[in-house]
């Protein structure tokens, strides 16, 4: 097998990782799991005991010809792009850092996804297998290295985006796909409302979309693939093409860092609606993500008008910035009551990550 | 490790007041909708894998959600097991019925209830078949990208319950990244909506854990899917190889060469000589395996991923091939490919479809490990598969009407399981566990991981009724099965990783 070496510093740490569990199901101490601390502001704040997993780092097989990576979840998530591309690959959910210390398995705790999710799709469904550590202390192994397997419910895509409320993430297996050879970005001058007409437009062409963007009157189009492809759909959409480094504006995408958000205090809403839905009352969106399915709003409004407004189109709104609980969209009575059971199932001390997702949870 | 909480009714034989639950049942719902005649019955006594059958104490065929919600709660309320049932086309037993169980026919719920272009989604009850979402988006440029080979009769229910792949997966992805939110009602009557219209929801992602859950967390009720542009233009390359090791090569450096195929089948000698007598594609029969390479997208982007596949195989070894030039080609190329299976059935009377995977490396050494134990049983094995995901379609030929023969089948497919956990594999990519994988789940999974996933159903169906007996096994069957005796608590081959 084309194991890579261990690098130095990478090791195993996952009975350390598994005892310190045990002991804390045993003695009942909430532990808060960290590795490289820069999704910490997103959700809720973590309380107990901090489980430091950032030593449990390395890659532990990678085979191109595979199109699986597994690592370890502190492996620092430039070490495996950095790896990908030496091969010519990708991870094609292209996960925003937040931060430099930035590793696997706070990406996929925190399920978080970049530009491309609604063309390539979202972190989750790249996740193939996990090993995981449960709140009893017991590592567990689920999915595997293969593509498709459907033995054993699916709790490796479960994990992702769960916080770290069911498990401590130990190795996580992800399927990585080839690096599109050619990419351009055009731009076109657009109100919010012809942007969203022009996703919807799009959406039905086979075009090889990778990004749709609108802020602030100019929507920006992301086309990566063969050469050709690229270059076909280029000339039937027109547009101007890309002015600055197109990866740089795609890299301020990804981690908004773009300077709306950056020179603006209030408070930033993170709003996932339907792609087509319509723009909300009087207030913005500030940008469009996901040619529509991802929209940022910067605003003072109480929390509740926000979240009333959002859910009325079938979507839901979180808080990136500001002081608003919970920060995540509340769960209905009958899902919040779901969710507790299956915490339960998975940790039932309630150690792992206490109100870390939801103060409930 | 912890105590064992295992689902109460999964092995309770105490049998319940049949003509009481009838009477409760038809007390709260129309006449037609409660079947409890043999005859009415007999239809529903099996699944897609016949060799397994079992008649339902009773059917319910709901027309309305408030139905299922009556029904469920009754059975809840008489601790009496459900088992939903879709099309009835799964392959491994899933919607086996229980003698002393409710099977809860999902067949009415046929309709169509949106389909929205602009948001690229449509939202169909269970019952809906899987093609006919493709049909009936198709004047839109849309259609729904998981094609399983039964998409003509098979129901989206049903594949989100198996979380169903088929040719197109490899670049298009598995029901479970093709699905935006389900309905589900679950056996205390609740009615829960998992996901959203939006690319994500709040909480934990209960879509991913309820597809693929095989009917033991919910019974679906509502399934809203993703739609995708139809390509502009798809082309084949049928190409040949005079031995499986080239051929396994292939499909790995296909990959490894930046292109992700459509779909990337491949066919060995018998399937070749089978479906050519059957269908006449005008597969070469004297070729030791044979690759279909589906590439689509834009006409510029084929064309440059055609000859990109081209000098692949090329340098691979390839003996001989063939671009489709038409649609009508690429039709006559897929043709084998479809008729593959009945193909076999005038091979010998009987095939058993075995479907493990495995990574794309072990493929040469697994279909000739195949062919190994092929002789070992005494059995014919043709392997018409999903190369290009390592999922592997060995069909093992037999003839039920031999004694001993079906026992024995059964028995290859066990050591084929076997072998695809050995080399890092899972004993089920498409079909499911059901109840025909049951025993190997004792061999993929050690007690824990199966203790962890009895707490899990537990969290959404306490008293253990959804499907019980399928899926997942208890400890103590496993302990039967004697995997785990056997080696003391150690699965074989400990050394082997088992991701």
């Amino acid at each position: 097998m084309n194991a890579v070496a261990d690098p130095v510093g990478a090791m195993d740490q996952s009975n350390e990782i598994a005892d310190h569990v045990a002991q804390a199901f045993a003695a009942k101490t909430p532990l808060a799991i960290r590795a490289g601390d820069t999704k910490s502001f997103l959700g809720e704040i973590g309380r107990g005991e901090i489980l430091d997993v950032a030593g449990h780092s390395g890659i532990i097989s990678y085979e191109p010809g595979e199109l699986v990576l597994t690592a370890r979840a502190g492996t620092p998530l430039t070490e495996i792009e950095t790896t990908l591309a030496e091969a010519g690959q990708q991870l094609a959910f292209e996960p925003p850092h937040y931060g430099q210390g930035a590793t696997l398995g706070g990406v996929i705790a925190a399920g978080v996804s970049g530009p491309a999710r609604p063309f390539n799709g979202a972190a989750r469904d790249f996740v193939l297998g996990t090993r995981i550590v449960n709140g009893r202390g017991e590592c567990l192994r689920f999915g595997g290295e293969v593509m498709k397997n459907v033995a054993g419910y699916d709790v490796s895509r479960l994990l992702a985006g769960s916080f770290g409320t069911l498990g401590v993430l130990l190795d996580v297996s992800l399927k990585v796909l080839p690096a599109a050879h050619h990419q351009a970005t055009r731009v076109f001058e657009h109100s919010a409302e012809t942007a969203l007409d022009a996703f919807k437009r799009w959406r039905l062409r086979p075009w090889p979309i990778t990004g749709a963007y609108w802020e602030n009157g100019l929507t920006y189009l992301r086309l990566s693939g063969a050469e050709t492809a690229v270059r076909s759909a280029c000339e039937q959409l027109g547009g101007q093409s890309l002015a600055m480094d197109y990866r740089n504006f795609w890299t301020e995408v990804r981690e908004q860092t773009r300077p709306l958000f950056t020179q603006d205090e209030r408070p930033l809403w993170r709003l996932s609606l339907p792609p087509a839905a319509p723009l909300l009352d009087n207030a913005g969106p500030n940008a469009i993500d996901w040619g529509g399915a991802q929209r940022w709003l910067l605003s003072d409004e109480p929390a509740a008008t926000i979240r009333q407004r959002v859910a009325a189109q079938d979507g839901h709104a979180s808080v990136y910035r500001g002081h608003t609980t919970p920060r995540f969209h509340p769960l209905s009575k009958s899902l919040l009551a779901l969710h507790q059971r299956l915490k339960a199932s998975m940790d039932p001390a309630g150690i792992l990550n206490p109100g870390r997702l939801y103060p409930e949870l | 490790m912890a105590a064992v909480t295992e689902p109460v009714a999964a092995e309770d034989e105490t049998l319940v007041d049949k003509d009481g639950l009838i009477a409760q049942l038809k007390a709260e719902l129309p006449d037609d909708v409660v079947l409890h005649d043999e005859e009415d019955l007999r239809p529903f006594e099996c699944d897609g894998l016949s060799a397994y059958r079992e008649l339902p104490m009773l059917v319910v065929l709901p027309a309305t959600e408030a139905q299922i919600q009556t029904t469920l709660r009754i059975c809840h309320a008489n601790n009496v097991p459900v088992v939903a049932r879709g099309a009835g086309t799964g392959l491994s037993g899933g919607s086996l019925p229980l003698d002393r169980g409710v099977l809860l026919s999902l067949a009415r719920f046929n309709q169509i209830l949106d389909i929205d272009a602009d948001n690229a989604r449509a939202t169909v009850q269970p019952g809906v078949r899987n093609l006919a979402i493709s049909e009936a988006v198709a004047d839109l440029g849309l259609y729904y990208a998981p094609d399983p080979s039964s998409q003509i009769a098979c129901s989206i229910g049903g594949n989100v319950a198996e979380n169903s792949g088929g040719v197109h997966c490899l670049k298009y992805g598995l029901t479970t990244h093709n699905i935006l939110q389900v309905t589900i009602i679950t056996l205390e009557g609740e009615r829960l909506t998992i996901g959203s219209m939006a690319l994500d929801s709040p909480g934990y992602d209960l879509l991913a854990l309820m597809t693929g859950s095989e009917g033991l967390l919910g019974v679906i009720v509502e399934v809203t899917v993703k739609l995708l542009p139809t390509p502009e233009v798809a082309r084949v390359a049928l190409i040949a190889f005079d031995g499986l090791r080239q051929a396994s090569n292939a499909v790995a450096a296909i990959i490894q060469a930046g292109i992700v195929p459509a779909g990337l089948e491949m066919l060995d000698n018998p399937a070749i000589k089978a479906t050519e007598d059957f269908v006449h594609a005008g597969y070469p029969t004297e070729a030791a395996a044979i690759l279909l390479c589906e590439v689509d997208g834009t006409a510029a982007e084929v064309e440059e991923h055609i000859e990109a596949v081209r000098d692949v195989v090329e340098r691979c070894g390839a003996t001989e091939i063939r671009l489709s030039q038409d649609e009508a080609e690429r039709a006559r190329f897929w043709a084998g490919r479809k008729a593959a299976f009945p193909a076999m059935g005038r091979v010998r009377p009987d095939y058993y479809c075995m479907d493990g995977t495995i990574p794309r490396k072990a493929l040469a050494d697994v279909l000739i490990g195949i062919g190994d134990l092929s002789q070992e049983y005494e059995l014919d094995v043709a392997n018409v598969f999903h190369a290009g995901d390592g999922n592997l379609h060995p069909l093992i030929l037999y003839d039920a009407n031999n004694p001993g023969e079906l026992e024995r089948a059964e028995a290859f497919g066990g050591a084929i399981c076997q072998l695809c956990l050995d080399y890092g594999g899972s004993i089920t990519g498409e079909h499911g566990v059901g109840v025909e994988k049951i025993d190997q789940m004792c061999v993929q999974f050690p007690p824990a991981e199966l203790t962890q996933f009895h707490a899990i159903k537990s969290a959404f169906d306490p008293k253990g009724l959804l499907n019980p007996g399928k899926a997942v096994p208890t400890l103590h069957r496993c302990a039967e099965f004697g995997a785990m005796h056997v080696h003391n608590g150690e699965l074989p081959h400990p050394e082997l990783e088992r991701l």
